[in-house]
Formats: C-alpha cells, structure tokens, sequence
C-alpha cells in the first residue's frame, strides 16, 4: 500500500523541484481544520525528519510523518487540469465525505 | 474541486485560505498576467492557450467592451471606438501627448487628463485599463480557482507619479488591490534572479512594439535603485515592420496603395520579421485589391542592411544612459533582454557587442516582466520561503525634510531609505502664544530651503497658545511602496492634526534628480558653514525675542541702568546677525545672556511663587515633565 504518484503529478513534483535548485522530495499529510475537520498539506522538503516515512514513486520521494498516515495510506496524488485550472489532486480512498471545496475532509 | 499547489515547507495554507496573488504587465501594446505555482512563476493563458492579451479595448454602442484579439485584427473597421496603446494617455494631458494630431481617436481635453469620446460615451484612460485589467483579472481567477488577494502591476521606470497614480485607479477600478507598483526594468531583473546575486549594476534593454527604454540599475543588498533611464518613445519592432514595407514598395514599384492594402502589406511585413529571427530567408506574398500579385524574398542580409540605421538608434540611448549614471559599458555586470522585437538576431547581436558580453536572453522576452511581478506578487502576499527575506526594491532618489527657521532644511526621510518607510519628528513653537504653524515639504541633499524643490506647504492651526517651545508637534513623514509621500502633523498636547498628500519621488527626472546629487556634494561645505550661520541667526532672533517679551511682562524688575545695558546688548546682536560671521553672532550672543542672567533669576523666582500660589503641586509637576521631554 502506501502513497503514491501518478506519473502526470510525479513528472510536475519532479520539475518543480528541480527549477527550486533543492529539496529532497515532496512532503504530503494532513493536519485539522477547514469545513470538514481535515486538510491536507503538500509541501516542498528540505530534510527527511527522523520518524519520517518515505515512499518511492516514480523517482519522486515522498515523505509523510507518522500521524498523518493513516488517513492518507491508499492515496494517489494526481495531477489535474480543470479549465484553466490545474494542480495536485488526492485520490484518498479513507475519505467519507468531503467539503465541495477538496481542500479538506472526513474519515 | 480545489486543485493544489506544493507550499514553501512548513507554509500550506489553510482550506480556503490560499494567498493567490498575480503580477501583471500591462503594456502598450499587449498585457499579461503571471503567478507562482508550486514554486514556479508562470505566465496564465486564455482558454485558447494564448498568453498575450493585445492591449485594445473595443466600445460598442450598447456599451459592451471587447478586449484582446478580436478588436486588435479588427482596429480598422471602427477606429474611433477601438482604443489601442491606452498606456501612452495614462495620466497625461492633451499637450502632453506626441503627435496628437495623428492619432485616430476623439480626444477630449479634460483637467488633468485627457479623456476620449466613444459611443459609448466618453471615457478615461483610467476607465479603458480597467477593461483590460478585469479581462487579466478574470483569467486570473479562472485560473487559480478563486479571488485574488492583490497584484503587483509593472509600470515603466519614468512613469511620473500621475502615470503611477492613474494605474493604481485602474486596478481599483478593476477590482483588484495593488500589492505594489514595479518598474518594468526591476521586474525584468527579478525574474533573472539578479535579486539574488551579486551586487553590481545591470542594463536592462527593452524594445517592445513601439517603444524602447533602456533603464541601468544598481542592485546593492537586494535593493534596486534606478540610477539612470533612456530610450525613446517611438522606436521600436513596428519601424522594423515599416522599414520592410519600404522596401517592398521600392522594390516592387507599387504606385501609392489603398489603406486596406497597406495594412496587409504591413502584416506580411511583421510576419516576414519575426520569420527572419529563426530562418535566413522569408517568403512575402500578397495579392492587393487592385489584382496586383506581390512575391518576393527578403533575406537576412536585405533585412540587417535596412535596418542597421534602426539597431544603432537603440544603441545611442544607452550610452546617454550610462554616461548620465556616470559609468561605462564595461562597469554592467548582466544585460537583460525585454521586449518582443528584442528576439531579432541582429539586435542580439548588437547589444552583445556594445557590452561586450552575452546578453541574458533565455526566457521569453515578452514575459519577463510578468514572471517578475509574479514573483514579487506572491512575497508581497506572505507565500514566501523560510529565508527569504527580500522585499525592498525601490529607495527614495532624494531626502525628504522641512523647512524650520531660518530656512535651513530638517531632513526626516534621508535619500535612499528604502520604501516603504516612515519616520516621525518632533518640533516645537518659535513665538510665545504660537497657535498656527506653517509645514513645508521639501526634498534634496542641500542644507538651504532654497537649493531645494519644494514640494508642498500646509498649516497646522489651533495649537492652543503656549510659550515658545512647549508645544510638542510630531511630524511624520509616510511615503507608501509606490512613493507616495504623505506629510501629517499633530500637536502633542492638543491633539490638532493636519495633514497633505504630496507626490515626490517621481516628480522629478532622473537627469534633475542627478543634478540636483551633483550640486549637493559640490556645495556640501558651503552648504555647513551656511547652515551653521543660519542657525546661530535663529537662536539669535529667538534670544531677542525670548528677552523682549520679558521686558514686556517683567519690565519692573530691571534697573534703569540694567535696562540700558541690556538693550545695547540687543542692538548689538541685530547688528551682528545681519552679518555673515557666525563667531560674531555667537559672541554677541554670549553677551546678551550674560547681560540678563540677574534678570532672568529674578524672573523665575518671582514665576515660581506666582506658580505655587496658584496651583496644586502636581500639576507643576506635570508642567515640568512636559517641558523636560521636548528638550
Ligand atoms: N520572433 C520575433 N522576431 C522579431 N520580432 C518579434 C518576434 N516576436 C515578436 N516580435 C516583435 O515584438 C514586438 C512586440 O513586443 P512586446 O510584446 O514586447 O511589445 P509591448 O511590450 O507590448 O510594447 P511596448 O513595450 O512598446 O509597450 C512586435 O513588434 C513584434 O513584431
Ligand atoms: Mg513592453
């Protein structure tokens, strides 16, 4: 199981990365808040912290701490474009409802 | 759904929260907007891809606007509601505009500035950058899935403050907040990340559409300063497309042409330019209302020799430039290419000669300016990475001060503070009873009022009368991130405010500016001794005047005899003051205190039992407390 990127999301992260100059990969997870009590973070990462869990994808490595876990364990991150929009997207399978805005959500 | 952007670590907005910020070019000929995405500052498109948006607003009779594309191809069909290079009106009178007279459109003189009649009723140039601004606006929205919380909007390095002030009226009136005004060169040099290199002096080279400006830069601890700007106003990719319908006409011995053709024949002309800049040879075909078929050839030898005269007439500006920064090409760290019509090889070619080095030119020179202001946008609005810590880039060209007695200047802001940037001082009342004081703001680097340009006066009233020097007015000076200067004042005691907006930065050009530093170090001893007089020439008419009014209340309390050697002592120091020799005041001075010195402990003695009688003894202790803190 695990977290994973999609190829689209893991070619972006790794171009976003390089035109930073530094990082050593992409930081996902979740934190209280917003319409429907959870948000997620995605993040640049300058260091891996000791409790870090770290996954592979795509050449990509993404970290996430231990807390955070459970509620992402399963979660594609994709990424999209809608209109003129585009950007990272969660595919989590833990989430029961979730606020329109995708932002944030329930377990 | 919301889509994500990755945050700076540690910054991830909260849901909803998101700080989305743009940075916007708006240009003569086209506009633009740009943001930082995931880290990345990247120009936005429309639903067709395009990024560019042609600044041309079309007004139509019901009073709908078009802007963009479809009014630029069709700007003939209705020339006099098709508005095109508004930016050239921004915050200019009818006088003020070159060659008026040709220009297709309905002008109407308005106080300050000029105003066009369409059908859709006469507007403003202000009201015009609005349509322009809320179509980028729009996008933006589009875009980034939300309102924006501001933007950086770039205006060109001589842009005065009327022009700055009519863009910031647009935006507002497009709804959107200015994070900050930017100069278009800073932009330029931001988007390179010169910010953050090394210091040193830049040349930021900008031929667009119909304009050129050259703008040289010095960049010291992350702050740009604008040391010198050139170019020329109607000089730019539109004369190269001119040089080659010319020669089109020469060589293909076209009798004089209908306006329809010319227009096509100009259009060919631009695509075979901007095809020259990436082949040798370009094909020119056209078939003109009168049956005639034009197919011709232009190779980059026909195109570089038409065009020589046009490559050296950028090049003279920049030297002017640089000679009024007072430096030389070989002083120019990096070289910075903005402008479409900078992509033509033979310009590449010429600017890297002049400098003698390759100029930075490896992003899209018609973006650089946006990406710029993008990049500051999303500082400007709190997204910034642990670390970086750089905001400031303008700086006051010349101090701000007042005018105190005697005429001599009291600097408040000193030049090259950066902006924004806000200082207080603390004055006091000259005259016994003052209840009005005059404020004027002035700005340069001389000791004397009248070396320098004044820029405003006002009034403080309503002081509440009290002796000389008890009053305590707190004058603050603002000037805001665009250098807008406003002046207030307040009365400490009282609570009496005024105040006055005034416009200074850009008031003056850059060649006065230059002038004006010059003439401050050339004078600055003589402006010390000036000064040093002056002063002792106020202390000595504040000493007059402090013992005359004693006279007056406490005349009982000097001898005859005392009385007499006192008023010599006046007479004497008037005299001496109207003198150049400041030992001569000062001594004389000395001699007027030591003359009343018996006078004035007779004074206090008898002000302190009138005190006493009077009053309870904290109030005399506030009494003094006041008096100690505005010494
Ligand atoms: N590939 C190219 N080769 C040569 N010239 C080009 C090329 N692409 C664009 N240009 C020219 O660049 C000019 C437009 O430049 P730009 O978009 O920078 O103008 P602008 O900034 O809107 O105008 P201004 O600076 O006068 O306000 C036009 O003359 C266009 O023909
Ligand atoms: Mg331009």
């Amino acid at each position: 199981m695990g977290v994973t990127l999609t190829e689209k999301a893991a070619k972006h992260v790794s171009n976003y990365i390089a035109k930073r100059g530094k990082g050593v990969g992409l930081r996902l997870g979740v934190r209280t808040s917003g319409c429907s009590g959870m948000a997620y973070k995605l993040e640049f990462a300058d260091e891996i912290a000791a409790d870090d869990i770290t996954f592979q994808s795509h050449g990509v490595t993404v970290l996430i701490d231990p807390k955070s876990l459970p509620y992402l364990e399963g979660t594609e991150l994709d990424y999209a474009r809608e209109g003129l929009n585009e950007g990272f997207k969660f595919n989590n399978p833990n989430v029961k409802d979730a606020c329109g805005c995708g932002e944030s959500f329930n377990v | 759904m919301a889509l994500l952007q990755i945050a700076e670590p540690g910054q991830s907005a909260a849901p909803h929260e998101h700080k989305l910020a743009v940075g916007i070019d708006l240009g003569t000929t086209n506009s633009l907007v740009a943001t930082v995405r995931s880290g990345l500052s990247v120009v936005l498109s429309d639903e067709l891809g395009r990024s560019l948006l042609p600044s041309v607003v079309h007004y139509k009779a019901d009073g709908a606007t078009e802007v963009g594309y479809e009014p630029q191809t069709r700007q003939s069909q209705d020339p006099k509601n098709t508005i095109a290079s508004v930016k050239r009106f921004m915050g200019r009178g009818r006088s003020d505009i070159a060659h008026v007279e040709s220009i297709p459109y309905d002008f109407v003189d308005a106080p300050g500035m000029v105003k066009l009649r369409t059908v859709a009723g006469i507007k403003s140039p202000v009201e015009i950058s609005a349509e322009i601004l809320s179509v980028l606006r729009a996008r933006a929205e589009a875009a980034l899935g939300g309102p924006l919380v501001g933007a950086v909007i770039t205006v060109p390095a001589y842009f005065d403050d009327a022009q700055r002030q009519a863009t910031k009226d647009a935006a507002k009136l497009a709804g959107i907040s200015v994070l900050r005004l930017l100069n278009e060169p800073t932009a330029a040099a931001i988007a390179y990340g010169l910010d953050n290199s090394a210091e040193g002096i830049y040349a930021v080279y900008d031929l667009g559409g119909g304009t050129f400006d050259i703008s040289i830069l010095r960049l010291s601890k992350g702050i740009f300063e604008v040391l010198a700007t050139g170019g020329d106003s109607a000089l730019g990719g539109d004369d190269f497309d001119h040089r080659i319908f010319c020669w089109i006409l020469e060589s293909a011995k076209l009798a004089p042409l209908s306006s329809n053709d010319a227009r096509l024949l100009l259009t060919r002309a631009r695509e075979a330019k901007e095809y020259l800049t990436y082949h040798s040879e370009a094909p020119i075909t056209a078939r003109l209302s009168t049956g005639v078929l034009v197919d011709m050839t232009l190779t980059t030898a026909i195109f570089n020799e038409i065009t020589q005269t046009l490559v050296m007439k950028t090049i003279q500006p920049v030297k002017k430039a640089l000679r009024d920064a007072g430096l030389s090409a070989s002083d120019v760290k990096g070289v910075v290419m903005v402008g479409g019509a900078t992509r033509m090889p033979q310009i590449q070619r010429a600017v890297g000669e002049y400098f003698r080095q390759e100029p930075l030119n490896n992003l899209d020179p018609d973006k650089v300016v946006a990406i710029g202001a993008a990049t500051q946008a999303n500082l400007l609005a709190g997204n910034r990475a642990a670390g970086d810590d750089w905001l400031l880039l303008d700086v006051i060209p010349l101090s701000l001060g007042l005018e105190t007695m005697g005429g001599i200047v009291e600097k408040v802001i000193p030049r090259n503070s950066t902006i924004p940037s806000a200082r207080a001082q603390e004055f006091t009342t000259f005259k016994d009873g003052q209840t009005a004081m005059a404020i004027h703001v002035v700005q340069g680097e001389r000791e004397l009022v009248s070396d320098c340009r004044s820029l405003a006066r006002f009034e403080l009233r309503g002081i509440p009368p009290m002796v000389a020097g008890a009053a305590r007015i707190r004058v603050t000076f603002q000037v805001d991130a665009d250098g807008l200067l406003s002046v207030s004042a307040c009365e400490q005691t009282s609570g009496v405010e005024a105040s006055v907006t005034v416009k200074p930065s850009y008031g003056l050009s850059d060649d006065e500016i230059a002038g004006m530093l010059k003439d401050s170090m050339e004078h600055a001893k003589d402006d010390a001794f000036r000064r040093a007089l002056a002063e002792a020439q106020v202390e000595a008419k504040r000493l007059v005047e402090a013992v005359q009014a004693a006279l007056q209340s406490d005349g009982e309390l000097v001898s005859a005899g005392e009385r007499g050697r006192i008023d010599v002592a006046i007479t004497k120091l008037q005299e001496v003051a109207q003198s150049e020799n400041r030992r001569h005041v000062t001594l004389a001075m000395d001699d007027l205190e030591a003359e009343t010195k018996e006078f004035a402990a007779r004074r206090m003695d008898k002000s302190i039992r009138r005190a006493l009688a009077g009053r309870r003894v904290e109030e005399l202790g506030n009494g003094l407390e006041a008096k100690g803190e505005q010494a």
